[in-house]
């Protein structure tokens, strides 16, 4: 019989290798998955992990991978501090479309200027529609003692219902015979967030993204901030000792991850998405908390969580393409690895032990 | 992927470029569907995948097929679309109107593939547009709700309020009120075009209001099942047959049949006489289908059905034809004139004798 004997502390050498046991495990399991549905499964996974990289068209998806990781990491750099601290913004999502909303309808309003002061303001009107939008479970909480996870995944809805109705109303694009959706900022380049240098991928969310997982970096292991969130996390009661303040706490964490969830939103809106619309949001809060788990709530672990996400979409695009997997078969292979990777934290946190020897 | 491997040897691939000329003859062509459900919806994404299979059965090996399902609209479109052109398609379908910008930008980046978007307005030297003229298939069910109405009350289920659903709704109206002038339109707004709960909520308001016709210009079964629990209420198939729910409350249906303009196309890119065009096809090209009308409907009501669609199919009567005046009493179309295409899509008004307003 086998038993599970919890460590006193979490095992080190365990939780930086589940990560990497999680991906390999999905690997099998996905390629039993693909060979199930008759499919190569060393050609599967060599496509969805291999060619994107360094295949025949990786000039082109290589950028694409930075696109597509800079929001999902921004977002989960936010979520990661007040996960630390126990403290659960679910509803990234809604403070995303906030942020694109805020930051869009500021560039709109000004519309067709040619200032350089445009594109700046819209950043801070991004961070702050996520940080408001955040603040409301926040507030709710600290006044009321309602629990943040339920109130800021309500709001996701809430904010998609403004959404939509910003889309066929107050932001419509004035030239666009009736559809809905705004201008495309594509054609504004004032307030377009283009490539910094053509052919990287790398615009200002990028930027964005490196520098939240730098800051969160130095935030954590050198600031009195980050020591704060770790203990309350780790240990509520001798927090309150510490002198740390839930309320502001949990202020702190839930704006934080607003305010970049927002950030996320302005630059995917201003840049790659290039225009509001109805199905603007496109999960990329939700997927958030997955790579914020994926990287062991570290800042650099997220850094390559995101990655390797990114990673799955656009090679689960690539094998949708050339060996036509369905896109529910990618969409499973995602999820296995937040199963295995949650499967395998029990190595973690637990030693298994044959339950016989134990005894005697 | 033998063509690929032996194109990574660099010999080899000298050789290939040697022979492109009589070997590009030989190569079947790459067609591309873009879908924004899942194929199996059966509904809109399921109809144009039944185009798709369509042709490969008409050519055979002359061409080949790759489909990208459940694509978000977006930046994520953009990315899908880059990589399946690199990846070699020749004609790429985009089927939802979201798809619009990024179909453009793509487009240009590859002037040597030839798109084809569905519904929108922007068209460039390799891209082409392409709809269907549902309202056609409106005017049809508007005369059966307007004879079969006993309560004079027939309700209509909005997806969102754009030019496409408004021509449905006045199309309905008029046509309904030509056989029974005191009959009275209810219209409600789901803004989504697929959720079976939201649709089931605005046909139980319908039904509650009195209505005992319902038409919705939504893609799931959810009204014609929720028509199936009160007596006497009828309703029509949409995008798809629903014969699930004939003789009643399906009476009749309006497809959308792909298949034919898909054929036609693939065909021209084949013989290289492939064009730039905007095509709005309906019943007499046979893009728009009427499902057979049940015996629920009394035989001379049926046959006035069958003899409109025949007139529209034949192009002898249009169902824009005045005096018809605007919703505020405004002349529209003089005695025997006939709308133009271009009002038509750019649709944002009601006919006269429609009450309620359209969402801005």
């Amino acid at each position: 019989m086998l038993k599970l004997e919890r460590r006193p502390a979490p095992s080190r050498l365990w939780t930086a290798a589940t990560p990497v046991l999680a991906v390999i495990a999905t690997m099998i399991a996905g390629g039993l998955l693909f060979a199930a549905l008759g499919k190569d499964p060393v050609e599967a996974i060599r496509t969805i992990f291999w060619d994107p990289l360094f295949g025949e068209f990786a000039s082109y998806s290589r950028p694409q991978l930075l696109v597509k990781a800079g929001p999902l990491i921004l977002i989960a750099i936010g979520l990661s501090l007040g996960f630390k601290a126990q403290v659960w913004n679910i509803g990234a999502e809604g403070q995303y479309m906030m942020g694109a909303l805020f930051g869009a309808a500021t560039g709109l309003a000004f519309y067709p200027t040619d200032s350089v002061l445009l594109f700046p303001a819209m950043v801070v009107m991004g961070a702050f529609g996520g940080f408001l939008w955040a603040m409301i479970p926040a507030v709710l909480k600290l006044r009321f003692g309602t629990s943040e996870i339920l109130v800021s995944l309500m709001l996701v809805y809430v904010a998609q219902h403004i959404m939509s109705a910003a889309s066929f109303g107050m932001l419509k694009n004035p030239e666009g015979m009736g559809f809905p959706g705004s201008r495309n900022f594509q054609h504004y380049p004032a307030a377009f967030n283009g490539e910094l240098i053509a052919g990287t991928g790398m615009h200002w969310g990028g930027v964005a993204a490196l520098g939240a997982v730098v800051a969160a970096y130095v935030l954590l292991s050198r600031h009195i901030l980050g020591f704060h969130i770790r203990v309350a996390g780790e240990a509520p009661r001798a927090a309150r000792f510490a002198g740390v303040s839930p309320a502001l706490l949990t202020s702190v964490c839930l704006g934080t991850s607003g305010a970049l969830a927002g950030l996320a939103g302005l630059f995917e809106v201003t840049g790659p998405a290039g225009q509001i619309t109805t199905d603007f949001a496109s999960g990329y809060g939700f997927t958030a908390i997955i790579v914020a788990f994926l990287g062991r709530l570290h800042p650099v672990g997220i850094l390559l969580a995101g990655l390797l996400m990114a990673l799955t979409y656009i090679g689960g695009e690539l094998a949708q393409l050339t060996l036509n997997l369905p896109s529910a078969a990618v969409q499973a292979f995602q999820g296995m690895l937040l199963f295995f990777l949650l499967a395998f934290d029990v190595l973690a946190n637990f030693r298994i032990r044959l339950a016989g020897r134990a005894r005697a | 992927m033998q063509r690929r491997t032996l194109l990574k040897s660099s010999a080899a691939a000298l050789v290939a470029v040697s022979l492109a000329g009589p070997a590009l003859a030989q190569d079947p062509l790459k067609v591309g569907f873009i879908y924004v459900g899942p194929i199996g919806d059966l509904g809109w994404s399921y109809q144009h995948d039944q185009g798709r299979l369509a042709i490969e059965e008409e050519f055979g090996d002359k061409i080949e097929t790759v489909y990208l399902e459940s694509v978000p609209e977006g930046a994520d479109a953009e990315r899908a679309l880059t990589q399946m052109a690199m990846q070699g398609a020749d004609l790429i379908f985009t089927t939802s109107f979201g798809y619009m910008d990024p179909t453009i930008n793509v487009a240009a980046k590859f002037p040597d593939v030839k798109f084809e978007h569905a519904t929108g307005y922007k068209r460039a030297d390799n891209v082409a547009t392409y709809n269907a003229r549902f309202y056609e298939g409106r005017a049809v069910m508007g005369t059966i709700a307007g004879h079969m109405t006993k309560s004079n009350k027939i309700g209509y289920i909005g997806s969102f309020p754009i030019p496409e659903v408004i021509q449905g709704i006045n199309a309905t109206f008029i046509h309904a009120q030509k056989v029974n002038p005191d009959v009275e339109i209810s219209v409600v707004w789901a803004y989504t075009w697929f959720d079976p709960a939201k649709e089931a909520d605005a046909a139980k308001a319908l039904i509650e209001q009195g209505v005992d016709v319902i038409l919705a210009h939504t893609d799931s079964t959810a009204p014609l099942a929720e028509a199936a629990k009160t007596e006497g209420v009828i309703g029509f198939g949409q995008a798809s047959d629903m014969l699930d729910f004939a003789p009643s409350p399906r009476v009749s249906s309006i497809i959308d049949d792909w298949s034919p303009y898909y054929i036609k196309r693939v065909q021209e890119a084949l013989d290289g006489t492939w064009t730039s065009t905007d095509t709005w096809g309906g019943i007499g090209e046979g893009e728009v289908v009427i499902g057979e009308i049940t015996d629920a409907v009394p035989a001379e009501v049926k046959a006035e059905a069958e003899a409109l669609a025949a007139a529209i199919g034949d192009k002898s009567y249009h169902p824009f034809t005045g005096p018809l005046n605007k919703q505020d009493g405004s002349a529209w179309l003089a005695e025997g004139e006939v709308a133009d295409d271009g009002t038509l899509a750019g649709m944002n008004f009601y006919v006269e004798g429609i009450k309620g307003d359209i969402p801005q």
